[in-house]
């Protein structure tokens, strides 16, 4: 009679784990690897944007730790706004040995496609506590214009 | 250019244990942990967060770093279009080292928490002398 030994993928369990549990957590391990993305699934790309707005701007805004405003690149063409840039994470001195690593660096870039045209000559953005901010005032021709109704007498 | 490509990464939410102190979603903070023979020091990546209101506490080898978000984000800003959410940053470590309490010194530039923990000097053992009658 053949043995047939499951793939069972990273993470052991214990030697007293039925047959059952080990197919059930098989099967869960390959639908991690090539199924539906697992509930709390976010878009995949650096750095995360969120976008909100009141009546005259659009306010854009993006985590990015560590960073310099001349480390960054901000273009607006027409409604697009790209941010582009590089996280550089420096050698400490001292001869250290590092536990952990979990900070990432490298290049990124990224564009956001906004509702209205902006006026990209009135952009701004600062960098403060590690957040960028970047403030987008809407064009003023695609502004709603209050439209006068004169009354017939 | 030649750079290498970031790996994104999504914030990392804390399971809720019923003990925070506000409401909200509570993140844990990506670190670098490094030491060499004189310290250990953690670098923790915590964007929004200001350096008078990051709270450290050591006490029987655990390390919590609490930093707190102020709201960022005006009453009257409306949302159109959000990839992720706003919350205080939260994380604890074990040392394994004994650290010199008074010597711990903590600064914030930028969103990014940097962290040196002087290792207290281990007392040398005294050579103890054996008379000879």
């Amino acid at each position: 009679m053949a043995v047939i030994r499951w793939q069972t993928g990273p993470g052991e369990f214990p030697e007293s784990a039925s047959d059952f549990d080990r197919l059930r957590q098989g099967m869960e391990w390959l639908l991690d690897s090539f199924g539906s993305p697992s509930p709390g699934f976010t878009s995949r790309v650096f750095p995360s944007i969120n976008v909100t707005e009141d009546k005259d701007y659009y306010y854009l805004r993006a985590e990015l730790p560590g960073l310099r405003s001349e480390e960054l690149d901000i273009s607006v063409v027409g409604n697009q706004v790209s941010i582009r840039g590089e996280r550089k994470i420096p050698v400490e001195k001292g001869e250290f040995n590092y536990h952990r690593r979990e900070r990432e660096d490298g290049g990124f870039r990224r564009t956001i496609s906004l509702p209205m045209e902006i006026d990209s000559d009135k952009v701004s953005a600062e960098m403060k506590k590690g957040i960028l901010k970047v403030t987008l005032p809407k064009h003023e021709k695609t502004k709603p214009r209050k439209i006068q109704i004169t009354a017939n007498k | 250019m030649d750079a290498k490509e970031m790996v994104p990464q999504e914030k990392k939410e804390v399971k809720r244990t019923g003990e925070e102190m506000r409401p909200g979603p509570v993140f844990i903070p990506a670190v670098d942990i490094l030491e060499n023979q004189n310290e250990i020091m953690i670098l923790a990546d915590m964007p929004g967060v200001d350096g008078k209101d990051v709270d450290i506490d050591l006490r029987n080898d655990i390390l919590t770093i609490r930093g707190p978000v102020s709201p960022v984000e005006d009453e009257k800003e409306v949302s159109v279009y959000r990839e992720y959410s706003w919350g205080d940053y939260f994380r604890q470590f074990t040392l394994a080292e004994v650290i010199d309490q008074g010597k711990i010194s903590a600064k914030m530039d930028n969103g990014v928490l940097r962290l040196n923990l002087p290792k207290k000097e281990k007392v040398k053992p005294k050579k103890i002398e054996v008379s000879v009658s």
